[in-house]
Order: structure tokens, then C-alpha cells, then sequence
């Protein structure tokens, strides 16, 4: 459930960004879920929602969910490798949901099993863009 | 539009009811700022305050290991909420990495900080000690970028070394206008002599807080407080 917290962000985020475009109405907010975040996909979406009910710009905002694969680059041997080779204990995957950066501490390269490795997309929640009038 | 980091809206909004911030720096490791920070937390919280503490040292955290917070982690409610630990509202990384170590470079470390930032429900604090990491990295600018109330409680020894790096660190923070609260120099007959009980009370709060160490830090940190 700390997923509201992080749907508190962006409704927070995308009103204060459409405050300074000076926007009247928030028509559509594009956020993006990174793969290794793992977000839950029905309170996430939920919370946002009932938090953006709140805020009379926000109010009547679609939510379009974009779902990224995470990738990662290996800053050791140079090698580029996913998510789906990686069997995560479900006490890391937790934790990793908790602060994406712990998969340093989980996940090795593939190739040369270095923990020093880029996450070159897919690692949490982001805000692609905001439509709305003026 | 570019994208947007949502996650940096909300951390004052975290910290409105935190009434003093107080990071606990030195930039040479190996000084004793982690058992100074998480110290003052326990004496803190002796006094009758509500306090937090933050280890914010994220490739080298300890306080878990200093509080002896071994079972406690994080409650989830509408964010992540601090486990009390023998009275201490605690946040560190060492929750999530299972007794790994946490190689993160610079970015990631920004990336963690903003993250816990963004979904730690501190509540009312009377006092968050943040246990900095050493130098003035990352974590370092990060903490004085997003906690603007706070003030250093540098942390230095009689070593001539961590003399010279307490000189030019106390410049940095004069130039950057955050205040410095006051000065503890551990390991010191002039300041918090070594305590040769300290060891075998770290783990243990209730032992820590009977050292001669905790008693001359709370001494010499009575005003501050």
C-alpha cells in the first residue's frame, strides 16, 4: 500500500505542473511504471483517482498507464540484459518495489556478475506527459 | 514535455511536522558519527522527545546495527511508515538489503535518497537526527537540497587529518549558508573521551545509553536541544 504514497507524488507533481501553464483543467496524465518497481497495477491507478478528486484541476484527469521494461547496462564488461532471466526471492522483489536501487544488491551482470550496472529504463514511476486546457 | 520526477512534490509535505533537523556529519570515516547520530536519537528520545532517526549513510549504513534493530522494518499505510526501535522512530536502507552490501554510484544513491524520501511518513517529530554519510557526496548535497531547516552537528577527532578535513567541510557549509549547531570531538580527552565499555554496548540501547560515552555526549549536546 505505499503505492499511495507515491500516487500522492503525482497528482501533486502533475497539478502543480499544470498550475504553471497555467492550465484550467487537467484533461490526461501519462504515467509511466517501470518494470522492476513492480507498481500494483489496481491500487496504483485507484489511488490516483481518489487523490485527484481532491484537487478541482485534477479532477476530471484520464490516467493513461505506460508500462516499461526495465534494461539494464553493465558498466563493468558493457553488456545489456532484462528482468526476465532474474528469479527473484519474493523478500527482494519486495524490497526492490520498496527502493528500486536495492537491485545492486540482488542482481548481477549476466556476463561478468558485476553489481555496478546502469538501469537504463524501466525503474519506477515517472510522469510522460500532461494534457489539459487553458 | 520532458519527463517529470513526480517523487521530490511531496518530501516537505513528509517533513511539515518535523520540528528540528539535525545532521550529524564529519567527512572522514571512522570518527564515530554513526554512534554519535544514533546516540543522540536514544538520548534524545530519553528526554522525552519524539524523535526519528535517518541513516542516510546508504552504501555504509550501521544505526541498525548500533540500535540493534534487527526485527524491526517498516509498517506499509498509505506510504512506508518507521518502526519505533526502542523509542527511536528508525529509517534506513538496511530494511531492504538483507544483510548485503549496497553498491550504488551517484546517481542511484539520489535515486534511493529521493525514493525513501518520497514515501517515509515521519508523523510529528520534535527531532530528526540524520546520520550523513562521510564527505559531502551525493547523499551529502542531497540531504542539505531537501531538509533546508537543518543544521550540522559536525563530528570530528583530535586526529590532525580530520582536523584539516573539519576545516575545509565547515567552510563548504558556511559558503552553502547552512548553520552549524555545534562541534563533537570524539575519541578525545577534550571532547567525548574514548570509551573502552563502547563496543560491546553497540547493539544494545539500553547498555549504549549507560556508556560514558552516552553520558558525555548528552553533556556536551544539552544546549542544543
Amino acid at each position: 500500500m505505499h503505492e499511495w504514497a507515491l500516487a500522492e507524488s503525482v497528482i501533486k507533481a502533475a497539478a502543480e505542473h499544470a498550475a504553471e501553464r497555467k492550465l484550467k483543467r487537467v484533461g490526461e496524465v501519462a504515467v509511466v511504471f517501470g518494470e522492476l518497481q513492480a507498481i500494483d497495477l489496481e491500487i496504483f491507478p485507484f489511488a490516483m483517482k481518489e487523490l485527484a478528486k481532491k484537487r478541482p484541476l485534477m479532477a476530471s484527469a484520464k490516467f493513461k498507464i505506460i508500462k516499461e521494461p526495465a534494461a539494464f547496462r553493465c558498466r563493468a564488461c558493457s553488456a545489456e540484459f532484462d528482468l526476465k532471466r532474474f528469479r527473484k526471492e519474493s523478500d527482494e522483489a519486495e524490497f526492490i518495489h520498496f527502493v528500486p536501487e536495492m537491485a545492486h544488491s540482488f542482481i548481477k551482470c549476466p556476463s561478468c556478475k558485476s553489481p555496478d550496472f546502469d538501469i537504463a529504463a524501466g525503474r519506477g514511476v515517472y510522469i510522460q506527459h500532461i494534457k489539459g486546457s487553458k | 514535455m520532458t519527463a517529470l520526477d513526480p517523487r521530490p512534490s511531496v518530501i516537505a509535505d513528509r517533513l511539515k511536522k518535523v520540528k528540528k533537523i539535525t545532521a550529524v556529519t564529519g567527512w572522514k570515516g571512522g570518527i564515530g558519527k554513526s554512534v554519535t547520530a544514533s546516540t543522540l536519537a536514544l538520548l534524545l528520545t530519553e528526554k522525552g522527545f519524539k524523535t526519528g532517526l535517518l541513516d542516510l549513510d546508504l552504501t555504509g549504513a550501521s544505526c541498525h546495527f548500533i540500535l540493534g534493530a534487527k526485527k524491526a522494518f517498516p509498517r506499509e499505510d498509505m506510504g512506508l511508515v518507521p518502526p519505533f526501535v526502542h523509542g527511536v522512530k528508525f529509517m534506513s536502507i538496511s530494511f531492504f538489503s538483507k544483510g548485503r552490501g549496497v553498491p550504488l554510484r551517484g546517481a542511484n544513491v539520489t535515486d534511493a535518497v529521493i525514493e525513501m524520501l518520497a514515501v517515509t511518513l515521519w508523523g510529528e517529530l520534535d527531532h530528526l537526527v540524520i546520520d550523513m554519510p562521510p564527505g559531502i557526496g551525493d547523499a551529502a548535497l542531497d540531504a542539505l537540497k531537501f531538509f533546508p531547516k537543518a543544521r550540522i552537528l559536525a563530528v570530528t577527532t583530535p586526529s590532525p587529518v580530520a582536523r584539516d578535513v573539519l576545516r575545509r567541510s565547515l567552510a563548504v557549509y558556511k559558503g552553502m549558508k547552512v548553520p552549524v549547531a555545534g562541534l563533537v570531538e570524539n575519541m578525545s580527552p577534550a571532547g567525548v573521551p574514548r570509551d573502552p565499555r563502547l563496543d560491546a554496548a553497540l547493539g544494545d540501547p539500553e547498555k549504549l545509553l549507560r556508556t560514558a560515552f552516552a553520558k558525555k555526549l548528552g553533556f556536551l549536546t544539552r544546549k542544543l536541544f
